[in-house]
């Protein structure tokens, strides 16, 4: 079992310790994401303070999270392996046929490095400032705040398998480069589900109750809205073995449909440029 | 060839070189279209549950977040040459605008109309249309002047935060993430009426970066509403000056750092 890992192992840190050169962008990323969070806190604040009628999802938690959702902005599946689109296009794929390992297991192995690797650089700065430095300043009310220990336990397990399908589904956006060579299309229409349907745009819970079951239970919450609240505590300690279930068993599935695209896609690849 | 003739002949050699991929143009408009369409989506659901925004309805947001949007997708259209400037610097290529006897600002916004913009463009016009029907705006002959005005003078805001984003890379050779907090975030900031924000975000966007000028005070004085805020109604019917004056201190400060362009030597 190790020894069938290690190739994976090898492409997963030599991809992470390239993407972790990139600090100065991740430098400007985490001013710019701390200046979204400001905008989109106030107007949450906003929202808040005009009405009397129960919220789902009270302020305190509605802060922690907007800045989860800078923090982690980076781990969500948006947009295809720029190497993968590069490969497609420039007939390089070639040599990843000829790997000797599954080609699906090594784009999911570069999926984790692409997922993972520019949120370490930016989380620790995001959550220093959302944590500490915020009530620091006086605007208390709009901190990170830290989780209890069995939910801030619960967080972790939610986070590494909401990364587990991000990455499935990074693999399933890779794949459709083999149909459609620039991915224009797919991309901009996953971007548009994962960024509305994830709860990145609005906290879940605040769209409409009729919504809420078709929501839930769709692949892209276990990506953003149920980690966060799982952190929040907004979901209870006792429902997160259902909370994984769901985000695995979409996990499953999605791993099991993009590795039969790739079956088919490989039945028709016509590798340009000979 | 004076200088508007010039500029038309670069826009139709661009836009016509644009339209070569005729696939990869709709799709991205279409693209555009569908993320913008989306973030509405999202400004609806929030007034489905809490109903208003401190006294404002989703009509009235509705004003505010087209002009903003179509502000902003005309200035980054025509301003796409400062935009990429970054690169430029870095490959050595701003030697040649230098060595034409042409303004540089001229040659740079020639460099690219970036017509898949329109996308943006045509969100912001619709949800424009939404707040025309379901809202109670009184139009007259001076506020559609209002309104006219205050989207050139919107788009001068945004060129020239572009510019001085451009202005950055002679000293950093680099275009910096950092000015998209300005225009993305200004973007963002102004699809709500300031009113909602604390005091010192506003005034960083009133008397800083002029946005709030060029959007919500004058769409206050389009909507006819008494600004929560308290501002007089001459002063938002002049705000949007603003605008061009930010863009003249701009273009001063580019000025300024073209004469201490030393090129990379590639």
């Amino acid at each position: 079992m190790r020894h069938r890992l290690r190739p994976y192992r090898a492409i997963i840190s030599a991809r992470f310790r390239m993407l972790l050169q990139y600090r100065a962008a991740a430098v400007a990323g985490v001013f710019t994401q701390i200046f979204f969070g400001f905008v989109l806190i106030m107007v949450y604040e906003a929202f808040d303070r005009s009405t009397t009628a129960a919220r789902p999802l009270p302020f305190a938690q509605v802060a922690s999270y907007v800045w989860l959702g800078q923090a982690l902005l980076a781990t969500l599946p948006w947009n295809a392996d720029s190497e993968v689109r590069a490969m497609v296009r420039s007939g390089a794929i070639a040599y990843e046929l000829c790997r000797p390992i599954d080609l699906y297991n090594l784009w999911y192995a570069r999926a984790i490095a692409l997922r993972t690797a520019p949120t370490v650089l930016r989380v620790v700065p995001m959550t220093v400032f959302a944590m500490v430095v915020l009530p620091l300043i006086g605007l208390d009310e709009w901190r990170l705040a830290p989780p209890t220990l069995g939910a801030g336990l619960a967080f972790a397990c939610a986070l590494v398998c909401a990364v587990m399908l991000g990455c499935a589904i990074t693999a399933l956006i890779n794949i459709s480069l083999l149909w459609t060579l620039s991915g224009e299309g797919i991309v901009m229409v996953t971007t548009s589900a994962v960024s509305l349907l994830s709860g990145m745009i609005v906290p879940l819970p605040l769209f409409p109750d009729w919504a809420q079951s078709v929501l839930q239970w769709l692949p892209f919450a276990g990506l953003a809205d149920l980690p966060f609240r799982v952190y929040t505590g907004n979901i209870p300690l006792d429902a997160l073995a259902l909370v994984l279930a769901r985000q695995l068993g979409w996990t499953v599935v999605l791993v099991a449909a993009g590795r039969w695209l790739l079956a088919r896609g490989m039945r028709r690849v016509v590798v340009q440029g000979g | 060839m004076n200088a508007l003739r010039l500029y038309g002949r670069y826009t139709a050699v661009s836009i016509r070189s644009q339209l070569q991929y005729r696939a990869s143009f709709a799709m991205q408009t279409i693209g555009v279209f569908l993320i913008t369409s989306i973030e509405f989506l999202g400004i609806w659901a929030l007034f489905d549950r809490f109903g208003q925004v401190r006294g404002w309805t989703l009509p009235e947001v509705a004003l505010f977040y087209g002009m903003i949007s179509i502000t902003f997708a005309i200035a980054d259209a025509i301003a796409r040459g400062f935009d990429m400037f970054g690169a430029m610097v870095k490959a050595g290529d701003f030697d040649r605008i230098l060595l034409r006897p042409r303004s540089t600002v001229l040659q740079l916004l020639g460099q690219e109309l970036t017509v898949r913009r329109v996308g943006r463009f045509a969100q912001g016009v619709l949800v424009l249309g939404y707040a025309i029907r379901y809202g109670e705006i009184d139009w007259s002959v001076p506020r559609v002047l209002l309104f006219g005005g205050a989207i050139v003078a919107g788009v001068c805001v945004f060129v020239g935060l572009v510019v001085l984003q451009a202005t950055s890379a002679f000293w950093t050779t680099e275009s910096l993430e950092v000015w998209n907090a300005f225009t993305y975030g200004g973007v963002t900031m102004g699809q709500y009426p300031v009113s909602i924000y604390r005091s010192w975000f506003r005034e960083l966007f009133t008397y800083i970066v002029p946005l709030a000028c060029v959007s919500y005070l004058p769409g206050v004085a389009i909507l006819g509403r008494p600004d929560p805020l308290g501002t007089p109604v001459i002063w938002q019917w002049l705000a949007p000056l603003a605008g061009p004056v930010f863009l003249v201190v701009c273009l001063q400060v580019w000025r300024f750092g073209v004469r201490h362009y030393r090129s990379t030597g590639s």
